[in-house]
């Protein structure tokens, strides 16, 4: 068995997939309409465009606002993203007007950071600890 | 006023003074990021509720204060009312190199 997709809610799909393309640089996979304003929208890291696929799922479910605004009042991520240095991606995106809720943290062998995905999300970066 | 009874109660626990210690090395944090910490650097296995249930104790002795931005809630520290202790207790240096104010 494999991890071959994984979502996130989004508030807007047009948003998102400026945020998660322009923004954070993943590339789009799977783009096809599903019914109303819906679409099957997908991106994958240009590292790995055979990898896991990110959805990025329309947020109009009732129970969706509710469970992401408990988690983000808290300030807990609702993905992980993996980047070489941290640091760097930080001060990439803080330039680029992403706003971060943890500023890169060193923990041992992990180093994170934590940002709004400006579609209801927190995100986590981290360094992949070798 | 916070009462000196809670004060001390707060103080009387190495898991909230831990976090007293991250709060002073960087104000500002979610309850996600200080639970990071303890279990990442100091290695504490906490659940997220006990966490959450020691900040409340140190909100309630006036140690750290919550604020909100947006859709956030961050905590910060705020050691006014450890003056209660050195008030009660030392008495100012008057040969010290620093003049008291009062």
């Amino acid at each position: 068995m494999k991890i071959h997709l994984t979502s996130v809610f989004v508030d807007d799909q047009a948003k998102a997939e400026h945020f998660y393309t322009e923004v954070l640089g993943f590339v789009k996979k799977h783009d096809v309409p599903v019914g109303g304003e819906a679409r099957w929208l997908t991106v994958v890291s240009p590292d790995e465009p055979g990898g896991t696929e990110l959805l990025l799922e329309p947020a109009g479910h009732p129970a969706v606002k509710p469970y992401r605004d408990t988690l983000v009042n808290d300030g807990i991520p609702l993905a992980q993203f993996a980047v070489a240095d941290v640091q760097a991606e930080y001060e990439r995106l803080r330039a680029l007007g992403v706003h971060f809720t943890q500023e890169p943290l060193e923990m041992g062998p992990v180093t994170t950071a934590v940002f709004d995905d400006t579609c209801g999300n927190l995100i986590q970066i981290a360094t992949q600890p070798e | 006023m916070v009462v000196a009874d809670d004060l001390f109660k707060a103080l009387a626990d190495s898991t909230r003074r831990t976090i007293l210690d991250e709060l002073a090395e960087k104000s500002g944090q979610t309850l996600f990021e200080i639970c990071s910490r303890l279990s990442m650097k100091h290695q504490l296995g906490i659940s997220r509720q006990a966490i959450s249930q020691h900040l409340a104790v140190l909100e309630a002795a006036g140690l750290v204060e919550t604020r909100r931005e947006g859709r956030y809630k961050f905590h910060d520290l705020n050691t006014a009312p450890l003056r209660q202790i050195t008030e009660r207790w030392l008495v100012p240096d008057p040969s010290g190199p620093e003049k008291s104010t009062s």
